[in-house]
């Protein structure tokens, strides 16, 4: 009992820093075609996440092989029914990840365009369905014992499409803080000022978002029962509130940091909300799939979770210092060495 | 056709592909990292000019790697859902394991290394190329403990209707997966010093940049005769481990027939798997096969025909597969060793740099051909005698799978192909030359 719900909070921690890493990735992607003017500041931008993108990444590869090795049944039951979607976004952050590296590699304009074009969509892709794909997990998917019954523009109903353009905006908000940090002139004016007014539709998107999620989700039934959780959502409120507090300051980093917060918080109300569920049938509820009918043995969750707690501190640890390596403006040398 | 065989369709072209990248990532960061840190230890900027040659081919090569790596975390669950839910509790948390150990060090530090040069001391900068190298080793060594599980499964009890994990220990000290291991790795050095080689030959043949390339040559060159021999003498020991353990995979990749003692090996063998038997058989060296594989002229090699139809690898890819493996790792311990003797005049011998520079696609044939052994040859087994592939695909819908598999065949080649010119353009266009003079 104990092992399954410290790892479904493990699973959900994995995930929020998935968000909270490559969320920043994602939005400088999206932005990239829009904000960067010409190749230098094209190149700046890429650069001011260039170092750090890859290992933000394996989140993404740590959350995957989490949900394998603590619920195989969740992993084989959710990737199997959101097929498409995921194939989607498995696609999309492959082109995004060899156009990083290939772009500069040939001084062509329209070499450059087209993989700038694939950095767009190979960022903007997978921030929207993600979003998707949680605000659907939220709301329930249509699986009986016979399996998934749903289709690819079925996830796509308003409720997921809102929890797809949260996520955006959310990563959107995320990116541009942290080129505001890296950047220096016209380029950090032109982040400064996006981010400022983005910070108004994100928290426009996250309100919607929370009454949306009354209506359509039973995520609120675990609140009620315990209140004191209510608690997160007013953090989340705060670290918005942070977020364009240091923004108006000009304190980028600790603007930054704030978005941060409120992105593992975002994560956090519905991973809380759900418990112990982790993928909700709409059909039959007797159909769910939760923490304690998905997992591995008692056995595996124990040495997964002896192996988590060595090493996730030391990855915690070593990127904390890559960014720390990484967190000044991005030089003419960066430029030269790589992007 | 069915979700079956879409499925094998598609996890074979996605890892395939993937694999092309794998052992050049694996023997070229332990080339990089000692280039790095002859640089280091000496001062010699020709050892730091190659090291940022060498370390862009291998970065280009790498992004390949990662982004074709990520979609394999995901398809044992988006098409294998039956085999995942069967071995999650082991085979899941070896991948998790994988992830968390070794696969972070390496994301991360790529990018230090690429963008680090002018913040860390040049000894650090070094050191992360090393640690890059060691993690990506050490990430074979999880992702083949657990294909080893597959081939081998060990550590285990049948509960609750699927495998669970009863002994970690076993399942990690699994022999199978450390000859396997130790097979593919030494397979991977061979295809990095054979990268380096072929194109440093290159580039002496056309008689530019002669000390580099000479250098580049080289340097590689121990690690690929060395390699080359013990993948051949690892591979030896993994062949006749197989024999024992999975006898059916073995008799496929001999076609061996008729279960016997003193079993004569073939030279020249055409299979005939419909009618049980080889069409020819000729240059016999008797009690060849009974020594290599049971250690004795006079042991006995099981046959074929003593294991069920249904039960049986598809014998022509196995057979062809493992015998295209093994000429061409002879070939490999051949021409390293010309090399070898040839070492202090290779920019005199073009005939030798032209078959070097031909040799240059011969390991990637080689490592994939060695995974087809390993993998057909498991067949009809996703999970050897324990779970059939048949039983293992996810309940979806074969049009899905249709359209994703015709989605990675154009996407991945399409990548590929440019992954490949780049690395090709890059690979001709030379060292940055520190002394215009030196050309």
């Amino acid at each position: 009992m104990e092992l399954q719900i410290t790892w479904f909070f493990l699973w959900g921690l994995l995930w929020a820093v998935f968000f909270m890493t490559e969320g920043f990735d994602f939005g400088i992607g999206t932005l990239l075609p829009f904000m960067g003017k010409t190749d230098e500041e094209k190149r700046t931008m890429i650069s001011a996440m260039g170092p750090l993108w890859d290992g933000n990444e394996v989140w993404l590869i740590a959350a995957g092989g989490v949900t394998f090795a603590a619920f195989p049944v969740l992993y084989a039951t959710m990737f199997s029914s959101l097929y498409a979607a995921l194939m989607l976004i498995l696609f999309a952050l492959i082109l995004r990840g060899v156009a990083m590296e290939f772009r500069s590699k040939v001084h062509n304009d329209n070499w450059r365009g087209v993989w700038d074009m694939c950095i767009f969509i190979g960022s903007a892709a997978p921030a929207f369905l993600f979003g998707v794909a949680f605000a659907n997990i939220f709301r329930g998917l249509p699986i009986d014992a016979h399996g998934y019954h749903g289709t690819l523009l079925g996830l796509l109903n308003g409720y997921g499409v809102l929890g797809g353009l949260l996520f955006l905006f959310l990563f959107l908000e995320h990116g541009a803080l942290w080129l505001s940090i890296r950047t220096e002139g016209r380029l950090q004016e032109r982040a400064d000022r996006f981010a400022n007014g983005v910070w108004w539709i994100m928290l426009a998107v996250a309100v919607l978002f929370l009454i949306a999620t009354k209506y359509e989700t039973k995520l609120y039934d675990n609140y009620y029962a315990n209140p004191v959780l209510f608690l997160l959502i007013i953090i989340n409120v705060a670290a918005f509130v942070q977020t364009k507090f240091f923004l108006m300051k000009k304190a980028y980093f600790t603007a930054w940091f704030s978005s941060s917060l409120a992105i593992v918080c975002c994560t956090f109300f519905g991973i809380i909300g759900l418990f112990p569920t982790v993928f909700p049938s709409r059909i039959d509820a007797a159909y769910s799939l939760t923490a304690f009918n998905s997992s591995s043995s008692p056995l595996t969750l124990k040495i997964m979770l002896i192996v988590a707690l060595i090493f996730v501190p030391l990855v915690i640890a070593y990127q904390t210092w890559a960014y720390s390596l990484f967190k000044g403006k991005v030089s003419k040398e960066d430029l030269e060495e790589a992007y | 056709m069915d979700v079956v065989l879409l499925s094998r369709l598609q996890f074979a072209a996605a890892t395939m592909f993937h694999f092309l990248f794998v052992p050049l990532t694996l023997g070229l960061s332990v080339l990089v990292a000692y280039m790095e840190t002859r640089y280091v230890r000496t001062g010699d900027e020709t050892w730091l000019r190659m090291t940022k040659f060498w370390g862009r081919l291998f970065l280009i090569n790498f992004a390949l790697g990662v982004v074709t790596g990520i979609t394999l975390e995901f398809q044992f669950g988006t098409n294998w859902s039956k085999y995942s839910e069967y071995v999650g509790d082991i085979f899941g948390s070896l991948l998790a394991i994988e992830a968390t150990t070794s696969f972070f060090l390496e994301s991360t530090l790529i990018g230090v290394w690429v963008f680090g040069w002018k913040k860390l001391s040049k000894k650090a900068h070094a050191a992360c190329m090393w640690l890059i190298a060691a993690a990506s080793n050490l990430s074979a060594i999880w992702i083949l403990i657990a294909n080893g599980w597959m081939q081998h499964p060990v550590g285990f009890d049948i509960h609750n209707g699927r495998a669970e994990l009863t002994d970690f220990t076993a399942v990690v000290t699994n022999g199978f997966a450390w000859l396997e291991f130790l097979h593919v790795v030494s397979g991977a050095f061979v295809l990095g010093a054979f990268f380096v080689m072929g194109i440093s030959a290159w580039h002496l043949l056309k008689k530019q940049h002669t000390d580099f390339f000479t250098r580049s040559f080289r340097t590689a060159l121990p690690l690929g005769l060395a390699a080359s021999l013990f993948v051949a003498v690892i591979g030896d020991f993994h062949g006749s481990h197989v024999g024992e353990v999975q006898p059916e995979k073995l008799a496929a990749m001999e076609a061996h027939w008729e279960t016997k003692s003193n079993a004569p090996f073939y030279l020249l063998v055409i299979p005939d798997e419909k009618n049980e038997r080889n069409l020819l058989e000729m240059i016999e060296i008797p009690g060849m096969l009974s020594l290599l594989v049971t250690g004795d002229f006079n042991g006995e090699v099981r046959g074929l025909k003593d294991f069920p139809k249904e039960d049986r690898p598809p014998v022509l890819i196995t057979f062809g597969s493992f015998r295209l493996m093994v000429a061409l790792g002879t070939w490999f311990i051949l021409i390293t060793a010309i090399g070898w003797m040839l070492r202090k005049r290779l920019a005199d011998s073009p005939a030798f740099l032209t078959a070097m520079l031909f040799s240059l696609p011969l390991p990637y044939i080689a490592n994939l051909a060695g995974w087809v052994v390993a993998e057909v040859g498991r067949q009809p087994w996703i999970v050897y005698r324990l779970m059939r592939t048949s039983d293992a695909a996810s309940p979806i819908a074969a049009s899905q799978v249709g359209i994703s598999l015709a989605a990675f065949i154009l996407v991945y080649g399409l990548l590929g192909a440019v992954g490949f010119w780049l690395i090709a353009q890059n690979a001709a266009k030379g060292p940055q030359t520190a002394n215009p003079a030196e050309i």
